[in-house]
């Protein structure tokens, strides 16, 4: 493990803790920023999850068949890009439905919510 | 290599589109409706064939080969997940075209159905992790406008619950890929099978194993996160209702199947140890708080939880019986909770409610309702000839057989408490007399709703006399997830 992937993985650890921190609020804004925070500190998780390589692209040089030396690993920046996009989408419904949702029940709190919309 | 293992989840893609395209077309989207639905039914029976003639389908995605490219694969399992699939699908649709409101038609309601049997069907298909993940994320998100068009304020309330707790669930899913893509290097489920044993035990794979638990069991919606279920499934129209209580939790209930039968497979003591633990209180807590309730829709949504336990408790076992309980557990539970929430449906056209205290008196109003609702609620609580009597008698013949006698216990327990409910329903909806002043909206019952009803009723009632066929089936797919050497080299070849 080099420096940088401790750093990382401190910074990760944070994230998560905020991400919870805010979901666990009455708050279906701060909720929602939690969510934003959980999803950006699983997409970073990945990326350090499959070894943190400097300036090592995973490129094949002209005329041979695999790569020369080490390569960080494509296959989880092809993840994390997935799931960033996916995340995206995901994350702008969550935002029109709150919005929506406080145009229609006129509250921010999710303990004023009524199952039975009353 | 054969394509027909893509085509259950390629029909109603293709289907969705062309609703788009002919978005201001209602009526062609209603044909689309009933082609898409009918076209996967038939592709999902002719995999479900092949399987059982020539053994696991497989097909590489872009001829990338595996453990590299995505891997589509069908084992027994999956073939008759896909089936139960089309046939929850071609049940809607037909209830789909004669209940749900025009505004919500012209609003995009059947691309969305589309996307939804598309993604479930799909996640029941792949063979890859990650691309599970993918299509969880496309179900849910059909799923979720699903649930909040319309936009009523319960509707609004139900679908935030909902998409949060939802929204949790994947991104713990996403975190504990993450942490199994470190672990092993690879995100093909054949190829883990292989390489997360290798490791022997570690806590390091306990650790990923119950972030699987936690992010699966929040999507199926076992104890104790369930509480998104009861309070969603009651909110939408009546057939999208039926739809997601078929369809949605199975497949967080396939996805546990998949990964603690495949891959996490070596501390066995404590991954199941857990799910035996959840089993048990997802039954006691469905059954309890079905008993407390007044809407009859939210009475189905948390029974829904308590027969969730039993297929659970299945997996926990680990048997070849118990698998096979939980595989006959699935199917039977399909086709009679879609039916269920059909009949409430029919029962909302006569009364315009779903409270018990404001129903009553259908017993002499419309014998042949009450006579349809009784087939699958007697058949949720397991009365012989029905197919949940099969359903539970294996799963609980699973516990005796291993001595298993906490969760027997409580298995009984709980089939008790549901009978309760059920006896309770029938009491209130059909058998009182219609309290005075209600409102009776008495809108004839469309034949469709006729029509689809009785079939998923005749279909239990052929499951439970006719178990023998589906017990075969359900026998080799749980043989196939006890020893699932025949899935690994169907995916990966001969070069292990």
């Amino acid at each position: 493990m080099n420096g940088l992937e401790a750093w990382m993985a401190v910074l990760i650890g944070v994230l998560y803790a905020c991400a919870f921190y805010m979901m666990l609020r009455r708050s279906m804004t701060k909720t929602l920023i939690g969510l934003i925070l959980l999803s950006n500190a699983a997409n970073l998780m990945i990326f350090v999850a499959a070894r943190v390589r400097v300036a090592q692209p995973a490129l094949v040089p002209e005329g041979l068949a695999a790569p020369a030396g080490a390569v960080a690993d494509p296959l989880a920046q092809a993840f994390i890009l997935t799931a960033i996009v996916i995340g995206f989408a995901v994350l702008a419904f969550a935002v029109v439905l709150i919005h929506r949702a406080h145009e229609v029940l006129g509250v921010d709190d999710f303990d004023q919510l009524r199952e039975d919309g009353e | 290599m054969s394509l027909i293992v893509a085509l259950p989840f390629l029909i109603p893609m293709i289907a969705g589109a062309l609703s788009l395209v002919f978005w201001p077309s209602r009526s062609m989207q209603r044909w689309l409706a009933l082609a898409g639905t009918v076209g996967q039914l038939l592709a999902a029976a002719v995999l479900l064939r092949t399987v059982l003639a020539d053994g696991v389908q497989v097909l590489t995605a872009g001829g990338w080969p595996a453990p590299y490219g995505i891997v589509l694969v069908a084992d027994t399992l999956s073939a008759v997940m896909v089936l139960l699939t089309g046939l929850t699908g071609v049940a809607t649709a037909l209830y789909s075209l004669t209940t749900i409101a025009s505004r919500m038609e012209r609003n995009g309601y059947y691309p969305l159905m589309h996307l939804l049997l598309a993604g479930v069907s799909g996640a029941f298909l792949t063979g890859d992790l990650f691309n599970l993940y993918v299509w969880f994320e496309v179900l849910l998100l059909a799923s979720f406008a699903l649930l909040a068009m319309g936009q009523e304020k319960a509707q609004m309330a139900g679908a935030l619950k909902y998409v949060v707790l939802n929204l949790f669930s994947s991104a713990m899913f996403l975190t504990a890929l993450g942490l199994l893509y470190g672990l092993a290097g690879t995100m093909n489920m054949a190829d883990l099978a292989l390489k997360i044993p290798a490791l022997g035990e570690d806590d390091r794979i306990n650790l990923v194993s119950m972030l699987f638990l936690l992010a699966f069991s929040i999507k199926a919606a076992a104890f104790p996160l369930f509480f998104w279920l009861p309070a969603s499934y009651h909110t939408p129209p009546v057939a999208v209702s039926a739809l997601f209580a078929g369809l949605l939790t199975k497949v967080g209930i396939y996805s546990l199947m998949r990964c603690f039968t495949l891959i996490f497979t070596v501390d066995t003591s404590w991954t199941h140890g857990w799910l035996a633990v959840i089993a048990g209180f997802s039954m006691l807590a469905g059954v309890i708080g079905a008993v407390a309730q007044q809407d009859l829709r939210r009475m189905l949504a948390f029974l829904h939880v308590g027969q969730l336990g039993y297929m659970l408790m299945g997996l926990a076992l680990n048997t070849r019986l118990a698998l096979t309980g939980a595989v006959i557990y699935i199917a039977h539970h399909i086709i009679m909770k879609s039916n269920l929430f059909f009949i409430a449906g029919a029962l909302y056209q006569r009364h315009g409610t779903y409270q018990l205290d404001r129903l009553g008196g259908d017993w002499l109003a419309r014998p042949a309702l009450a006579l349809l609702f009784l087939v699958p609620a007697l058949a949720q609580v397991g009365v012989p000839p029905l197919s949940g009597f099969w359903a539970k008698f294996v799963v609980i013949k699973a516990g005796v057989t291993v001595a298993a006698w906490p969760l027997v216990l409580v298995a009984l327990v709980a089939a008790v408490l549901t009978l309760y409910s059920i006896i309770r329903i029938w009491s209130e909806v059909f058998w009182k007399a219609a309290p005075a002043g209600a409102a009776v909206r008495n809108q004839p019952i469309p034949l469709m709703i006729w029509v689809v009803c009785s079939t998923l009723a005749f279909l239990t009632v052929l499951m439970g006399v006719a178990i023998e066929p589906v017990w075969a089936v359900a026998d080799r797919a749980a043989a196939e997830l006890l020893d699932p050497a025949s899935y690994i080299q169907a995916v990966l070849g001969d070069a292990p």
